[in-house]
């Protein structure tokens, strides 16, 4: 029995080590970008490296302005072709579909978000460019062709999260609109997508957190210069990919720099997580005092 | 506000019907065009020859045999490290822990790290397996980067399975004497099995899709990896490669096909085998 009940404490132990592996690997990261990043905040002055215009290695000036800007700008782009069509297809999978066809849409929708992002920057490489170059103009790797990949490789992320917040909605809230009279697009509109609607902005945010970070599906059509662009259809350059094109021969404070930028989209990445959990603990108390 | 005056309940009912078939046909139309074009364009290049051999010529022509080698063996690192950490931390959420707010300080840990975009994960991996662990380009830098990029889906998605286990199964085991450890490792996460799956492929999905992680820890050779200290050049990395460097188009179209083709049937195979096993300990 004493053995037994040793075991059970060592096992205990044990798992309690797998469970805190993460928040351990979490802070070395953390750690380690900021021990290789903060240097060069401190070299280059902080504001010449957040607001700075001019990101030119070779002069040893490095200005992050421009790819930040360029990170928002893109995803902010994505966001408004993505999440309309998204969330109108959620609702039409929650609220609408027969049960048979929900099957076969709900694990096609999420193996979809299962493909590498780098096949779909080589679809945007190899179709979208030339196709944004002979309709809209310009040389095809440009802004919006970054934002229309990141649309669409959004799209199964916040279809699958809105639509499964939409189910969640308690039976109840639908069968009292409706026996007052409601139609079932009114019952949609104004009890439905209401009730979820903390789903559908946690949704919205693990979309934007994955547009922001994405890299190389950018990298691919975005044509790469690192200025903030006049036009959409004129080419641009994210913080990630800055990092993936230049962290290959980046030498001294250039390679500090790099990291200091990935602190920049660190910072961005965190606010968005805290906000999504800010939302979440609020409805969580507001279901109860219900 | 004012449409509702114009337009009748039952018309606007008509016209959202309309609207949502619309936006579902273009999601839908969208993928489809763009899994359609790859596999099209790949699937004439995808032979026995193509997978058996090595490229020529930096890829220019011949096969991916050792990307496809490097990546099942990424892929493989990352699984071996990350499945016993994912479900150790989930079953100790799931049946173990009381204090809440150590529970929500790791939940925040996993939440941290799943939404760490993939090239910070990389310039990680390049500054602390090669560089500080003296792991060099190898198998083994990047299947631990990997390894770290999957972990949070598989600790989040098998939590969940393990803490969906009735309290009845629970109840039995320990109303038959069995002690805590024994009921978890044999009547819970047996019961949780079809779950816990489903989260490490999807990690491992993760996985085996990703360049961005890899590109400064696992190296871009050309030879077939052995040893997991040796260099490897994974497939959506010689992928990459190929597209933007424009050595070879086919090749690429042939790569990303390859790509597309194991992920979907392991997915397929998985959700198979699970959906038997289901029914196996359902009893049906």
């Amino acid at each position: 029995m004493v053995n037994n009940k040793v075991s059970e404490f060592l096992i205990e132990k044990g798992l309690f080590i797998t469970a805190i592996f993460s928040v351990v690997v979490s802070l070395v990261i953390i750690f380690f970008i900021l021990m290789e990043g903060l240097p060069a905040v401190f070299k280059i002055g902080f504001f010449k490296f957040i607001f700075g215009l001019n990101w030119v290695p070779s002069d040893n000036e490095f200005g992050v302005l421009p790819m930040t800007v360029c990170s928002i700008y893109v995803t902010v782009l994505a966001l408004i072709m993505a999440v309309p069509l998204s969330l109108l297809s959620a609702i039409f999978m929650a609220e609408i579909a027969p049960e048979s066809i929900r099957r076969i849409l709900k694990p096609a929708i999420e193996t979809l978000s299962g493909i590498p992002s780098v096949v779909y920057g080589f679809f945007g490489l190899t179709i979208l460019v030339r196709f944004v170059r002979e309709v809209f103009g310009g040389t095809g790797f440009s802004l919006f062709t970054a934002s229309l990949i990141l649309a669409v490789m959004i799209l199964p992320t916040i279809i699958s999260v809105s639509q499964d917040s939409l189910r969640a909605v308690p039976k109840e809230y639908k069968e009292a609109s409706l026996g007052l009279g409601a139609t079932h697009w009114q019952t949609i509109k104004n009890i439905i997508v209401p009730a979820a609607s903390p789903g559908i902005v946690t949704a919205i945010i693990l979309g934007m957190g994955r547009a922001i970070g994405e890299t190389l599906a950018v990298m691919m059509v975005a044509g790469n210069v690192a200025e903030i662009p006049n036009s959409i259809l004129e080419p641009m350059r994210t913080i990630t990919s800055n990092i993936a094109l230049e962290m290959g021969y980046a030498v001294n404070i250039h390679y500090q720099a790099l990291f200091a930028s990935a602190i920049i989209l660190f910072l961005i990445i965190i606010t968005l997580l805290i906000i999504a959990k800010y939302i979440q603990n609020k409805y969580k108390i507001d279901l109860s005092s219900a | 506000m004012n449409f509702s005056k114009i337009i009748s309940p039952k018309l606007a009912q008509k016209i959202m019907n309309i609207v949502f078939i619309i936006s579902i046909a273009i999601v839908i139309l969208i993928l489809v065009v763009i899994i359609g074009y790859i596999l099209f364009k790949g699937i004439p290049v995808v032979n026995l020859e193509f997978l058996l051999s090595t490229p020529v010529d930096s890829g220019k022509s011949g096969g991916i045999f050792p990307m496809i080698v490097s990546s099942l063996y990424v892929t493989l690192v990352a699984g071996v490290i990350a499945t016993p950490l994912g479900i150790g931390a989930a079953t100790y959420i799931a049946e173990y822990s009381k204090k809440s707010k150590i529970v929500d300080i790791i939940r925040f840990g996993a939440e941290i790290l799943a939404s760490i975009p993939s090239i910070v994960f990389g310039l990680f991996g390049m500054v602390f397996f090669v560089v500080f662990l003296h792991l060099g380009w190898s198998i083994l830098s990047g299947g631990l980067v990997l390894a770290i990029m999957s972990l949070p889906t598989i600790f989040q998605v098998s939590e969940v399975a393990i803490s969906s286990i009735p309290n009845s199964y629970k109840e039995g085991s320990y109303g038959l004497g069995a002690s805590k450890w024994q009921t978890v490792y044999r009547v819970v996460l047996p019961a949780a099995i079809p779950g816990i799956v489903t989260g490490v492929i999807l990690g491992l999905s993760r996985a085996i899709s990703e360049a961005a992680a890899v590109m400064y820890s696992v190296g871009a050779s050309f030879q077939t990896p052995i040893s997991i200290f040796d260099p490897g050049r994974p497939l959506p990395l010689h992928l990459y490669m190929l597209a933007t460097e424009g050595t070879s188009l086919e090749n690429a179209y042939g790569t990303a096909t390859v790509l597309i083709m194991l992920i979907l049937i392991t997915t397929i195979v998985s959700n198979f085998i699970i959906s038997k096993y289901q029914n196996k300990i359902m009893g049906k």
